[in-house]
């Protein structure tokens, strides 16, 4: 059976794969990927946290508090995936490139 | 009411009302422009004369209009206003005497009569025929303003005015080139003496900065005494001038001198007037024989009393004078250009007048400034005669004339002799007078009070006078010989079209005879009253030397001499004038090259002032200029190190904000992890 610390290893391993993926891929759709690895490894904090400290019912704030947390990121989650491609591809389209770094107009 | 200021106003709205006329309604209708310059100077001619007439009765005039009131508690009133005394209507009447007849003559030289290959006349009308009546209009009106002014602000405004019109008139021909230097031979001397002209606007310019630099003097010093005495208007000046510290007075009198050695062309602001021979005959004949240029011997006159009151003024006045007198003929001894020659021969004339004013004889200077307006004029339209006939003002190119335009022959022939000071014309009583007003000159001036030079500073002004009559002899002489002597030097095929003056020319320069020969006699011992004679009637107390015979025979004798030394140089060919020039040459060289005014003056301001300017460049573009780069570089280089950072790589971003992170982090949990938790 597993305890709080798996839970929280488990989210911290997957963020950390997120985050080393984030700063080193250059492919956009990869980026997007890691972006999704680093929300879930928040999520599954959230829940392990929830599973295992969440107060006593009716004390101040709902017992299914981080449970809620998740679902919400999710949600968002999937709106920023779905708004992230439609960019990728509005950009594909232009450049013709999904490389991020030959995509620098903003440079000074 | 004085009956003068009705005749004061019409005589300052006639020549307005045509030049208004002129701008606005008549500018396609060249006649009639004409017709209403003529008409506006006409009625100013008739006016002058009625108010001669009342003068002459002993009539005054000098109303003030108060123009601005200033100053603390409204204290200071400055005033225009208008004058009339003797000086203002002898000037009235030669003003607007030869202007009428110089409106007149330049109908006809603005019509050129050119011939065909068939020998049939036509006759070209200039195109800027309005444009000439509309400005000659404005300069009559200035020019009597000037006159009729009765304090310094208002003599001001129409100095500029008159100073305005002669720029303008000076480059009426705007689009008209340099003439070019043609290779003839000086005197018949091979060699480097070619004539530098300057294009007409060019001359214009010359002559409008070169007469500004003296105005800025008559500006300060009128600005200098109002500041003394809290009033421009002449009377009033006079009443408290006796009341001021002598060096003041000295340094107004010594300023307002600036400005009418500016106008009047005196050494040494002297360099624009023969180049202003590039305007009209007619506008030389009027503005820079008669009129304008003689308006600086009538402003130290009109302001006399403060002259009178600074003896150094007085001195340099004359001293000015007299040297251009003397320095203005050598140049006139060799001089080509028809119109030049009488050029020169209008400084040196002019420097006579300031000689006179200089030594105390204001009505003796006044006098030589009546009768040299007719006669110069006179030989000035008669130069303009000879070029509309012939064609040319080169002299070397002329000869014979006296066959082809007899009339024009006889009118130079009589002015000449009176510029010469043959008696009894004109030129002979004033110049006379001032000859005689040099050697007794007034008890008020007296340098030997100035200086221990008495002797040697009379001595040297007697000396500028009669070589100055010895030359003036020789130049007119040669100038008489060199166009209507001898035979026509000239393209041959264009001695069948020279041809007489036309009428229009030919009346106004036979009107003109008549007070060249007459108005001499008003001055003269004929007129022994004091409130008849000129003199008497401009200077109260006029010094009574009479001319000894032994002085008038003495400068006959001298002019005399000229005579035979142009004749046998040029009449006779006695002493040929290319063996002459060749003795003589670096002299010749000398006066030939304006004793190397044009030069000095080119390097002065070509050289000196431009260099200035140069240095100035310098220190603006080096230091202000400097200080604006370098801010603007700093601001630059600020932002080459800021756009360093702004790499458009997303995940160079990335990594600050996981760097940012990472620090934050640490300082959070580090000191916890020290305390030992």
């Amino acid at each position: 059976m597993p305890g709080l610390n798996q839970f929280l290893i488990l989210g911290a391993v997957l963020f950390c794969v997120g985050i080393y993926g984030a700063l080193t891929k250059r492919n956009v759709i990869v980026l997007l990927m890691c972006l999704e690895l680093m929300l879930n490894g928040i999520n599954v904090t959230l829940v392990g946290f929830n599973r295992f400290l969440a107060p006593p019912v009716g004390v101040s704030s709902s017992p299914f508090a981080g449970q809620m947390f998740a679902l919400f990121i999710i949600a968002v989650a999937a709106a920023e995936a779905a708004l992230g491609l439609a960019i990728v591809i509005a950009v594909y389209r232009v450049r013709h490139t999904v490389q991020v770094d030959e995509i620098d107009l903003l440079r000074g | 009411m004085s009956p003068l200021l009705p005749l004061a106003l019409l005589i300052l709205l006639a020549p307005f009302v045509a030049f208004l006329l002129n701008a606005f309604v008549a500018r396609r209708a060249w006649a009639l422009a004409g017709a209403f310059t003529i008409l506006g100077v006409g009625t100013a001619f008739v006016a002058s004369l009625l108010v001669m007439g009342q003068v002459l009765g002993g009539a005054r005039l000098d109303v003030p209009f108060p123009w601005l009131t200033i100053g603390p508690n409204q204290s200071s009133v400055i005033e225009l206003g208008l004058r009339i005394d003797a000086i203002t209507a002898a000037m009235l009447i030669a003003v607007t005497g030869v202007s009428l007849l110089v409106q007149i003559y330049s109908w006809g030289y603005l019509h050129e009569t050119e011939f065909d290959a068939q020998g049939h006349p036509h006759v070209h009308r200039d195109p800027g025929f309005s444009r000439y009546y509309c400005w000659m209009a404005l300069f009559t009106f200035s020019m009597l303003g000037l006159v009729l002014a009765n304090g310094f602000l208002t003599l001001f405004i129409f100095w500029e005015l008159v100073g305005l019109c002669s720029y303008l008139l000076i480059g009426f021909w705007y689009d008209r080139g340099r003439t070019e230097a043609r290779p003839l031979l000086a005197e018949g001397y091979a060699g480097q003496y070619a004539d530098a002209r300057l294009s007409p606007p060019e001359a214009a310019k010359k002559a409008f900065l070169t007469t500004r630099l003296g105005d800025l003097g008559l500006l300060i010093g009128m600005l200098l005494i109002w500041s003394q005495t809290g009033t421009f208007t002449f009377s009033q000046v006079e009443a408290r001038v006796a009341g001021l510290p002598v060096d003041i007075v000295t340094i107004a009198a010594l300023l307002v001198f600036c400005g009418a050695v500016g106008k009047s062309a005196q050494f040494p602001l002297h360099v624009w007037l023969p180049d202003a021979m590039e305007g009209p005959t007619p506008v030389s004949a009027l503005i820079h024989a008669a009129t304008m240029v003689a308006a600086g011997v009538y402003l130290v006159g009109r302001t006399y009393f403060l002259f009178e009151a600074a003896p150094v003024a007085m001195l340099v006045v004359a001293v000015i004078g007299g040297f251009t007198a003397f320095f203005a003929a050598t140049m006139g001894l060799v001089n080509n250009d028809i119109k030049r020659v009488m050029a020169y021969s209008t400084v040196s004339q002019l420097g006579y007048m300031f000689l006179a004013l200089g030594v105390g004889g204001l009505g003796v200077a006044l006098f030589h400034l009546f009768s040299h307006a007719w006669f110069k004029a006179l030989l000035f339209l008669t130069a303009g005669s000879v070029i509309h006939g012939s064609g040319t003002q080169d002299m070397r190119e002329m000869g014979g004339l006296s066959r082809l335009m007899p009339w024009t022959f006889v009118a130079t022939l009589i002015a000449g002799l009176s510029l010469i000071g043959i008696p009894p014309l004109s030129g002979f009583w004033s110049k006379d007078l001032i000859i005689s007003a040099v050697e007794h000159h007034h008890p008020a001036f007296e340098p030997g009070r100035l200086l221990a030079l008495d002797l040697s500073i009379t001595g040297l002004l007697v000396f500028f006078a009669l070589t100055t009559v010895l030359m003036t002899a020789f130049y007119t002489v040669r100038l008489l010989w060199l166009t209507f002597g001898g035979r026509w030097r000239g393209d041959p095929h264009l001695v069948h079209h020279i041809h007489e003056a036309p009428a229009p020319m030919l009346l106004p320069m036979l009107i003109l005879l008549v007070p060249t020969v007459i108005v001499g006699f008003w001055g003269s011992p004929f007129f022994p009253d004091p409130g008849s004679n000129f003199v008497g009637l401009i200077e109260a107390h006029p010094f009574q030397e009479d001319m000894s015979l032994l002085e008038v025979l003495a400068t006959v004798g001298l002019a005399v001499v000229g005579i035979g030394i142009a004749w046998a140089m040029y009449g006779a060919k006695i002493v040929d004038p290319a063996r002459f020039v060749r003795l003589t040459g670096p002299l010749y060289s000398w006066a030939y090259n304006k004793w190397g005014f044009d030069a000095l003056y080119n390097w002065l301001v070509g050289g000196l002032v431009v260099g200035l300017a140069w240095v100035i460049a310098l220190f603006d573009q080096g230091v202000i200029d400097g200080v604006v780069n370098l801010l603007a570089r700093v601001t630059v280089g600020l932002g080459r190190i800021g756009r360093g950072f702004q790499t458009g790589q997303v995940q160079t971003y990335a990594w600050v904000v996981f760097g940012g992170v990472v620090i934050v982090a640490a300082a959070l949990v580090l000191p916890a992890l020290f305390r030992g938790v």
